[in-house]
Order: C-alpha cells, then structure tokens, then sequence
C-alpha cells in the first residue's frame, strides 16, 4: 500500500535504550541483593518492571511510532486482564481462608 | 469519489481524527504490511495466554496454605565460595535484553538495505537466544536434580511451587526456542537476498516476535524470581 516504508530510526535511540534496560534489569537483581522487603520491595520491582516493559514496546517495538489505531487494539484488551487478576486475588485469599477453616479444624 | 475516499485517509492525520478517518474509510484500516498486522494479532494472543498464566500462578500462589519456596535462595549461584542470590537469572535476564538490542539494529540496517549486517546480527541473536535456552536448561537440571524439585512436590515448601514453574519457565523456554529457529531461518533468507524484491518488513515482523519473547521475561522475572 501506500507508505509501507517501516519503521527507520537512527541508531543511537536504540542503543540509549538498551543501556537504559541493563540499568533498570540491573536495579532490579539489586532490590533482591540488597534484599529489600515489604512494600518496598514490591513497588520497586513493579515500577522497574513497568518501566522496562514500556521501554521494550514504545522502543524496541516501535509502537510509540504507530498509528493511533495500533495502539489501542493493543493496550485496550489487556484491561480484561486487569479485571481477571483483580477476580483471582480474591478468589485465591478465599480458597486459602477456606483451606485454614478445613485444615484446622 | 474514489480520489475522495483514497484522500479521506491516507494515514497522515493524528490523533484521534486519524483513527477514525482510518477505521472510517472503505479501505485498509492499518498502515502496515498483513503479516505485520498479523504478528501484532498473535502476540496480543499470546499476551492473553502468558497473562492466564502468571495470574493462575498468582491464585496458586495465594492460596497455597504452605510456605512458597524462597526464590532468592531456590535460585542462588555458590562461585568460589560466594553465595550469590539469583545470579544465573541476572546473566539469562542480560542475555536476552543484549538479544533485544541486536535485533532492533537488525531491523534498522535491514530498511537501510544492508544485508550482510542484517544477517549478521540477527545470527547473533539467535546464537544469545540459544545460549538462553543452554543457561534455562542448566537451571532446570540443578533443580530437577539436585533440589528434588518436581511438578508435584518439593522439599522447599509449597508443592504447587514445582508444577507452575516448570509450566511458565517451560512455556517461555520454547518461545525462545521457536524465535531461535525462526531467527536462523530469515537470518539465512535475508544473506541470501530473498527479500530483494519484496521488501525488509519480515526482519521488523520476526523482531516484533523476539522482543515480545523478551517482554514476557520481564514479566516473569519480577513476579518469579524477584517476588
């Protein structure tokens, strides 16, 4: 069709990004080195973990290049994802509460 | 009226207008070549199974009454005397980020025609994929033999543990599997000039694939190594 060209970049964001993901990958093996707990740690590891997964899609990917219409037959299914794992959490805390009244009776 | 409706949308206006003017007009709605389309399709696809899975892996994990194996120390590394937590996975999680890196230079050279380099570096990311899969295969050995891990039970805790391990860090394994082949085989077309005429979208579609391949890792490095 009309302006199939694909995506061309210079090269440099590339290799930025990259050294970007060895950093952030890097801070993430920290969080478990240095041995981080709690809140702490889950927020850490959700924000570099979120934070490489944007990288790798909007860059690497070239998403953020795309078109509008990509974009969101792309990122508005997920959101059923979303309610799936909210739905699961709630069913894995009762089938533990459940198994605790069973097992300990 | 032809000239109108080729003029109504030829994938230049932005925003929301533009999508509209590309979803509205009696033609191609996405301004890409099908098999890309069609891989961006599948790996929304595969976006749901990995998905399921990580939150099966969630709900297992939460309902679990026994302790969950402490994955820090399940998965640590002794060199020379040294403990260190997790090492082998930071060197897998490394490895496949540099293979991220070489085939998003394969596709840049591959639109500017440079075959050989194309070529070249998408061999070097099938060969780090590969050597992935060798460090993947070295990890589960340790654990099948020397931890007694098993899909039914193990003598670190929770049973559940073993079973949806073997099945995530499986599942992603022949991915990696699969891109390594896929890689090779357009590696090898691309030297030979298969794509001379038809053009160098198929680098871009297989590179859609092996950084999705790497994504996913992302994903369960923090929920199953780091967590």
């Amino acid at each position: 069709m009309s302006s199939t060209t694909g995506q061309e970049h210079p090269i440099g964001i590339y290799l930025k990004i990259w050294l970007l993901l060895f950093v952030l990958s890097a801070c993430s093996y920290m969080v478990d080195f240095y041995g981080a707990q709690g809140y702490l740690r889950w927020s850490l590891i959700l924000i570099f973990m979120f934070l490489k997964a944007g990288f790798i899609v909007a860059i690497f990917m070239h998403l953020s290049w795309e078109r509008l219409a990509l974009k969101y037959v792309l990122l508005v299914p997920p959101i059923a994802i979303l309610v799936l794992i909210s739905l699961m959490s709630i069913e894995g805390e009762y089938t533990n509460l459940t198994r605790h009244v069973f097992f300990e009776r | 009226m032809t000239e109108d409706i080729s003029k109504s949308s030829n994938f230049t206006d932005p925003g929301m207008p533009g999508m509209v003017g590309d979803w509205a007009s009696d033609k191609q709605a996405f301004d890409m070549p099908w098999g890309k389309l069609m891989m961006w399709i599948f790996l929304l696809s595969d976006t749901f199974i990995f998905s399921v899975f990580l939150t099966a892996y969630m709900n297992v994990r939460i309902s679990a009454t026994d302790a969950w194996p402490n994955s820090s120390e399940v998965f640590a590394l002794t060199i020379g005397g040294v403990t260190l937590p997790l090492l082998l996975i930071a060197i897998m999680t490394f490895v496949l980020i540099t293979s991220s890196g070489t085939m998003a230079m394969a596709v840049n050279f591959a639109y500017r025609g440079d075959r050989r380099t194309t070529a070249l570096l998408m061999a070097a990311t099938a060969l780090l994929g590969a050597s992935f899969v060798g460090m993947q295969a070295f990890e589960w050995t340790n654990l099948i033999v020397h931890e007694g891990v098993r899909p039914w039970g193990n003598p670190l805790g929770a049973a559940q543990f073993g079973s949806i391990f073997f099945m995530v860090t499986g599942f992603h394994g022949l991915h990696v599997s699969i891109g390594v082949i896929y890689l090779a085989i357009v590696s090898f077309k691309v030297a030979r000039g298969d794509y001379e005429k038809k053009g160098y979208a198929i680098v871009e579609i297989t590179g859609l694939y092996w950084h999705f391949v790497d994504l996913v890792w992302v994903f369960i490095f923090a929920f199953f190594y780091l967590w």
